[in-house]
């Protein structure tokens, strides 16, 4: 039933949108779900990559367990990979998958309820035997027992016919199905007509030193896409064509969140004329940024994996002092740890970018999965009055970008800032216009020279408050620095009762000083003045967009507000705020940033919270604007 | 004539202007001293050197080098010399400590600096108490000591700063005292001179809150009987007339104590010092000071290797060859990509 793909329309306030019932489609959700060893992640990200190749645009979300490998067949163990894709404008991974593949029963049973109804579920009846269907906690087969008849359902023994696509390789049985996921793509690849060759290319790649086991993967492969072809099956399995965006003329990449921080990071380092030097500890979800780095030697990037988090940060700290890019990145459990060595890099005024990708907490909380619940450590969390800029970096892209303005703002106002990403973005994929690298504006760092007369560490900047930089290896400089309070300009150990007041208004008036430099806050849809303004900030970017969108499509007065520089905040905030009847602020904690927007601002905000690992689905935003609307 | 070779610079020149504000007496003074004579006698460039400490007592000591310094954190200063090294290889870099900030707070991050063997100096001043939070016990203080936070005896037992130094892979080992301002300033220059990490152990003492806790051992009247100073491959002999040395005990895997004359033996039947002998040295440091043997103090290993921040330097430097026209467009547009006209 091609026509289930079809029949869903923007009324129910999703982004996933079909035009018509005819077989063009104009967006599509799958959801790759099976056992964490199944190789769903890759399988997700290979579809992916085929799929942007194609010129469509797209947003994913992978969604995997904390264990590496949770025992085989259990519903904790299951992993997931979900990509929404269309022939338009793709915000969100979608609320609900169209099409759901279960390699297992566990698979089945975790995400059967985010289906979408007379959505189509795709199983291999080989993984479904008594002893995996008990794992997954089912007394009675669901293929047999009618809880699928709501759905279309399409029963293949993928497990039989990849070990006889591949059987002439001679592999164990074992690994013989670990092609079950190629078979699988490759069906879905001829399905929604996508290219089988860049993922060729891929496993020649990453199995270069184990040939016979590229040629397995690529023959179940080609199985899985010839089944296709050649099983004639119509209606329930016939191939649907999804459209290209009309999407901005340009060279495009897939990305992830992860690396075009890294991109962005080293971008940032050549646009202010330093080498970066990254101290980390490895932490989902942000040691992928500490990856990503590592292979950038070649862009003078030193990347140090220290024996802790506060090693990782302290070190940063020392790079800075003698004339890197300190960096340092970590998740909120590590930047608990980070703390006091902020507060040093505060007080001796060190330009220093601290990259925290959050993931659900408190404590160890949910490594793997998505929330916003940091802010509060980011903006007041220190001891001392201790201000810090930071920043949300909103979309995979978008990470590019934000990292460039941390890089700007730590090293203008020499202080350490805090870039705000999270789980979600880290590991989310989407189609990206290459920026053209040389029409971006360089702010280059300058030492103080050797041998000033009249040398003063800590003699400062009149418009931005920030102190000269003056590096250990330069004659006539020498200086000591540290984190007992200091004089204002000559940076000598001062208890001076009046000098501590003038310090601590010093560093609030630092943080003044960058409002006055960060662009007024913009509308991305809307009328500056209405009923509702929608006010997110960070990965939640997406599913707002297109709620907002779809609330005016409904002639709804409602507008988006989206904001980046979270502290300080932009200068015509209030203002901008004020034209509002109501403040609507959806966030994936508690209400952190609402909380800053009613203490700056005295206003009041309707708050829509949001803290099960999940990201936002667009029809329930959409469903609380209209509350307000 | 000579105005291209800089004036010779002095002890006094690699002082600051800033009033030294340690207890009158305390053996910090003498310590300062004595690394201000070693910078003047290994010419060291003020400029091109950085003093980095943690907090305590101790780590005031960059405040008083008119050198490059950092007062950090408490325990941290190993990670933030480890940072200053990445970023400028070039630097000579001091690490300031005590037996608090360097073994208890900030004992990961020393095991960690010394396994790296990252290229720096670290001086840990060990007085077996904490001083400037006002006399507790510290990871050195012998069992038993009595302090405001172990009225009845503290019941740890202590640690071996030179043993734990060993164990963690450190390269260069050396022990000296204060007071010894004779001795310090070549122990601290051959730490200067070995490339990697060098640990050097100095038994410093708080006049306020553990006097005296090393005067059996520097006490004039007793030290020649009670201290060992190593020379790499002299015979190891001590005592006023040097009528006492260690030897290997036959048939043994041990070091002993032994009187040439009674025991009618010469120095032909002594234990050669070897700095690169790892077993000898966990043998020198396990015995030093117990029952019957003298406290050893010297250089007592120096096994050179390459240091941790050379090795990432060639990493990178061979990145950079490998790829010397890498640029950021090369970078964005690494990969697959497709065009959209």
């Amino acid at each position: 039933m091609a026509t289930n793909l079809a029949q869903s329309q923007a009324s129910d306030g999703s982004d996933q949108i079909a035009s018509s019932v005819d077989s063009e489609l104009e967006s599509v959700v799958i959801r790759f779900a099976g056992d964490s060893g199944d190789g769903m992640q890759l399988t997700g990200t290979q579809f992916t990559h085929s799929t942007a190749l194609m010129g469509t645009d797209l947003a994913t979300f992978p969604d995997f367990p904390a264990e590496i490998r949770a025992p085989a067949g259990t519903t904790f163990g299951v992993s997931a990979y979900q990509i929404n894709f269309g022939a338009r404008k793709v915000m969100t991974a979608g609320d609900e998958p169209d099409v759901l593949v279960a390699m297992n029963p566990a698979a089945l049973k975790v995400n059967l309820d985010a289906l979408k109804p007379g959505g189509t579920v795709v199983v291999d009846t080989g993984s479904f035997g008594a002893r995996n269907l008990t794992k997954a906690g089912y007394d009675e087969n669901p293929l047999e027992s009618g809880d699928l008849s709501p759905f279309n359902v399409i029963e293949l023994d993928i497990s039989k016919m990849t070990l006889e696509s591949v059987k002439e390789f001679g592999l164990s049985n074992k690994e013989a199905l670990r092609s079950k996921n190629m078979w699988t793509l490759g069906l879905m690849l001829w399905m929604y007509g996508r290219q089988r060759s860049s993922v060729v290319d891929w496993l020649r790649g990453k199995f270069a030193k184990r040939p016979e086991v590229a040629d397995a993967n690529i023959a179940a492969l080609n199985a899985g896409h010839a089944f296709g072809e050649t099983a004639e099956l119509s209606g329930d399995l016939g191939q649907r064509t999804v459209g290209k965006a009309e999407v901005q003329p340009g060279v495009y990449r897939t990305i992830t969140g992860a690396e075009s921080l890294a991109l962005g990071l080293v971008a940032g380092s050549k646009l202010a004329d330093l080498n970066i030097m990254l101290g980390s500890y490895p932490i989902t979800p942000a040691s992928t940024l500490l990856h990503q780095l590592a292979n950038l030697k070649q862009h003078g990037v030193v990347t140090f994996q220290a024996e802790d988090e506060i090693a990782a940060i302290c070190a940063a700290i020392g790079a800075s002092f003698a004339g890197s890019l300190g960096v340092t990145s970590s998740s909120g459990p590590g930047i608990a740890l980070k703390t006091e060595a902020i507060g040093l890099a505060i007080s001796t005024e060190l330009p220093l970018v601290i990259v925290n990708s959050q993931r659900g907490g408190p404590s160890t909380g949910l490594p793997t999965k998505t929330e916003q619940s940091d802010l509060y450590q980011a903006v007041y969390g220190r001891n001392g009055d201790a201000p810090i800029p930071v920043i949300a970096a909103s979309a995979p892209g978008e990470c590019f970008f934000a990292a460039i303005e941390a890089v700007r703002i730590a090293t203008k106002y020499m202080t350490p800032m805090i870039l705000l990403t999270d789980g979600y973005l880290a590991n989310a994929a989407e189609p990206w216009p290459i920026p053209d690298f040389d029409t971006l504006e360089p702010f280059p760092v300058s030492f103080v020279e050797a041998n000033q007369e009249d040398f003063r560490a800590f003699r400062r900047d009149e418009t931005t408050l920030g102190r000269n930089w003056a590096i250990p290896g330069t004659p006539g400089l020498e200086h000591r620095i540290g984190g007992i309070e200091k004089d204002y300009d000559s940076g000598n150990i001062s208890y001076a009762a009046d000098n501590h007041q003038r310090m601590t208004d010093l560093r609030a008036a630092k943080i003044e000083a960058l409002g006055r430099d960060i662009p007024e806050q913009g509308i991305e849809q809307g009328d500056a003045t209405g009923k509702v303004a929608v006010v997110g900030w960070g990965s939640t970017y997406g599913p707002i967009y297109r709620a907002v969108e779809m609330a005016r499509a409904e002639g709804l007065e409602v507008s988006q507000i989206h904001v980046r520089h979270i502290w300080p905040l932009p200068s015509n905030m209030e203002e901008l705020l004020s034209g509002f009847d109501h403040v609507m602020v959806p966030e994936m904690n508690n209400g952190q940033f609402a909380t800053i927007l009613r203490d700056q601002f005295l206003i009041d905000t309707f708050n829509v919270n949001q803290v099960n690992g999940q990201p936002f689905k667009v029809s329930d935003l959409v469903a609380r604007i209209k509350e307000l609307a | 004539m000579n105005e291209l070779s800089p004036k010779k610079l002095t002890a006094k020149d690699f002082a600051t202007d800033q009033e030294v504000r340690w207890c009158p007496g305390c053996g910090d003074y003498a310590i300062l001293k004595a690394v201000q004579k070693t910078l003047a006698d290994i010419e060291a460039d003020p400029a091109n050197t950085v003093f980095i400490s943690g907090i305590g007592c101790s780590s005031r000591f960059p405040y008083y080098m008119a050198t490059y310094g950092f007062h950090t954190i408490h325990g941290r200063a190993p990670a933030f010399a480890t940072g200053v090294k990445l970023a400028n290889p070039d630097l000579d870099v001091w690490l300031v400590t005590g037996d608090g900030d360097g073994l208890s707070i900030g004992g990961n991050h020393m095991l960690h600096v010394l396994r790296r063997n990252l290229d720096l100096q670290i001086l840990l001043f060990n007085n077996e108490i904490y001083g400037l939070t006002k006399g507790q016990y510290s990871p050195t203080s012998r069992p038993g000591t009595r302090s405001p936070s172990s009225p009845t005896g503290s019941v740890e037992s202590s640690l071996n700063p030179a043993a734990f130094a060993l164990g963690s892979g450190a390269r260069f080992i050396a022990r000296t005292i204060d007071t010894d301002q004779k001795r310090m300033p070549g122990v601290l220059a051959r730490a200067h001179a070995h490339k990697g990490a060098s640990f050097v152990e100095i038994f410093q003492n708080c006049i306020v809150f553990n006097d005296a806790i090393f005067a059996d051992f520097t006490d004039k009247a007793v030290a020649a009987d009670r201290q060992i100073f190593l020379e790499h491959g002299q015979p190891v002999t001590f005592g006023k007339e040097s009528q006492f040395g260690i030897r290997r005990t036959p048939g043994d895997l041990t070091l002993e104590v032994v009187n040439l004359e009674e025991q009618g033996l010469t120095t032909d039947d002594l234990l050669v010092h070897d700095e690169t002998d790892h077993l000898l040295a966990t043998m020198l440091v396990n015995v030093s000071g117990t029952e019957g043997f003298p406290v050893v103090l010297g250089v007592i290993c120096c096994n050179p290797g390459e240091s941790y921040d050379t090795q990432v330097s060639t990493q990178v430097e061979a990145a950079q060859e490998a790829k010397p026209n890498a640029d950021m467009k090369e970078l964005l547009y690494a990969g697959s990509t497709w065009e959209v006209s």
